[in-house]
């Protein structure tokens, strides 16, 4: 042992080699035992997730330093602690560190699967009516009562066609 | 449906074997949920739990195929059941683990079951005897529709279904088929396969699932991946998979009746004889015997409608249903003694091994 592999994340020697090839591509990830419980490598289902605990750490804080999820106060250290996300709003703040983890750990980076579709119509409806709203109320405050009327229009007429749907149902 | 009742009716594993699934036991699909603006389960704090499994428990009990199941919450289960459900396959070690404000709702013929508050707000998933991706999928999808009806998915055109972890973005489907692959552990051959198909992006795992080993030579496979390729085109790639380990199964059973038959038929003469005699097994031995004997089946040493009797024992010489089955607790040694007496009741009345006929393996 003239030169043993030393840990990725402190100076330790390293106990625990992890190689995991995803997409043809190999990855090799050397830790000392400490670390490796630590980001639950020991446990297979940590597989690919070790590979992206570490990615996240070897760089250490990606000008993620000061973010935060206004949603749910997830940081990016709370990720290395847990390997998962607080909340869905969690990937669009920290979209920026996730994407280059995403591209080994998947075939690709765009979904390409089912669509929850009534479940965004109905997301769609409800923030078309929302905005209909302000504006009715924009155009009565400034006196606009022909786009108020228009508005009002609008409203009952997305309202009935929702409601049609929603009966349309058995 | 109690808890009770659930136990002591056969499930979807345990009932339907036949030939169909001779290398395939079992088929599984399981879809990852989130509800949008709400905190993972592992973030989310207990009254936020709390409410999230009572929303996500009136909108299963609305589905139809989950009428007069089972609804039960984690903190309302025995250690034993719990064991019985995770030897079951109908909840994850990790959900047995979970602290209050998780739990299940599991249908009548136990072959769909959604975990609430695991790692995600929802685990839905089915089980099919056999080789059945297209069958689960099928039924798994209209589950899913069902449920949209009512509950806002987290969900991003980009990454697809959202959640807690990573690995799980984008169609968030894990697909799985356990195989029984005697031959290719007897050859030494498994190694070789569990490679070649992780370079295919699938997973190869135990019994039961992540770190469990392989007693009984009983493997899971499932994809790796879930992100960039569509649900069909991801069941697609497995089936092609195992479709191909069923090749190799079955030339290594072929091979091993050529190179040295003797051999082979010893081994499952000798399972026989000690199912029929023992009185001291260990759950990872019976599971050995009884690879044995499922694999005779295989290859027409017993008939074909014994096949089913090795599939129920599976699993019910597992720890949790062997004390269920004996109403009691029992020290691992014990428990050794009285499986030994069930599998010396059950083998019994069990056919004769006839080594005639091995060509004739219905494989």
């Amino acid at each position: 042992m003239a030169n043993p592999l030393k840990c990725d994340l402190c100076t330790k020697p390293a106990t625990v080699h992890l190689t995991q090839i995803v997409n043809n591509k190999v990855h090799k990830v050397d830790l000392c035992e400490e670390c490796a419980k630590e980001k639950g490598v020991t446990d297979p289902s940590g597989f690919s997730l070790a590979d992206l605990l570490l990615k996240a750490s070897l760089n250490p804080e990606p000008a993620g330093g000061g973010m935060r999820c206004e949603q749910c106060g997830f940081t990016p250290s709370d990720f290395k602690k847990q390997g998962r996300f607080g909340c869905p709003a969690c990937y669009d703040v920290f979209r920026t560190l996730l994407d280059p983890i995403l591209e080994g750990m998947h075939k690709g980076t765009a979904h390409a699967g089912k669509v929850p579709s009534k479940a965004l119509e109905r997301k769609s409806l409800h923030d078309r009516l929302a905005q209909l709203e302000v504006d009715l109320s924009t155009a009565v405050k400034a006196e606009r009562y022909e786009d108020a009327a228009r508005c009002r229009d609008e409203i009952n007429r997305v309202r009935e066609a929702a409601g049609q749907k929603a009966s349309a149902k058995p | 449906m109690t808890i009770a009742s659930l136990i002591d009716s056969p499930s979807e594993l345990t009932d339907t074997a036949s030939s169909k699934s001779a290398i395939v036991l079992m088929t599984r699909i399981r879809l990852a949920r989130n509800l949008a603006g709400q905190p993972f389960p592992g973030w989310a704090k207990p009254a936020q739990r709390e409410k999230i499994l009572e929303d996500c428990r009136a909108a299963i009990a609305a589905v139809p195929a989950m009428k007069r199941g089972l609804m039960v919450g984690v903190d309302e289960l025995g250690d034993l059941e719990k064991r019985i459900l995770v030897e079951r396959h109908l909840i994850s070690r990790e959900l047995s683990g979970a602290k209050r404000g998780s739990g299940v709702v599991i249908s009548r013929d136990q072959a769909i079951s959604v975990m609430i508050n695991e790692e995600d707000h929802l685990r839905i998933q089915v089980l099919r005897a056999g080789f059945q991706l297209k069958k689960a999928w099928a039924s798994i999808d209209d589950l899913d529709t069902c449920l949209e009806e009512s509950l806002d998915f987290a969900f991003s055109p980009t990454l697809g279904y959202l959640t807690a972890c990573p690995t799980n973005l984008g169609t968030a489907m894990r697909a799985s088929a356990m195989m029984h692959l005697p031959a290719l552990v007897i050859a030494n051959q498994m190694e070789k396969v569990v490679r070649a198909v992780n370079q295919l992006g699938m997973v190869v795992r135990g019994l039961f699932g992540e770190g469990s080993d392989a007693s009984g030579s009983i493997f899971q496979i499932s994809n790796q991946t879930t992100l960039g390729e569509s649900e069909e085109e991801i069941l697609k790639r497995l089936s092609s998979v195992l479709q191909s380990i069923i090749e190799h199964e079955l030339n290594a059973r072929a091979k091993l009746i050529e190179a040295d038959s003797g051999k082979l038929f010893d081994k499952i003469g000798r399972a026989y004889g000690i199912l029929q005699n023992s009185h001291l097994v260990t759950s990872n031995e019976a599971m050995n015997l009884l690879s044995l004997l499922r694999l005779g089946v295989d290859l027409g040493v017993f008939p074909d409608a014994h096949r089913s009797v090795i599939d129920r024992l599976f699993i019910e010489a597992q720890p949790g249903h062997l004390q269920h089955a004996q109403k009691g607790e029992f020290e691992p040694n014990q428990r050794d003694l009285l499986r030994a007496a069930r599998l010396r009741s059950e083998f019994a009345n069990f056919a004769h091994p006839d080594f005639t006929l091995p060509a004739h393996g219905n494989n």
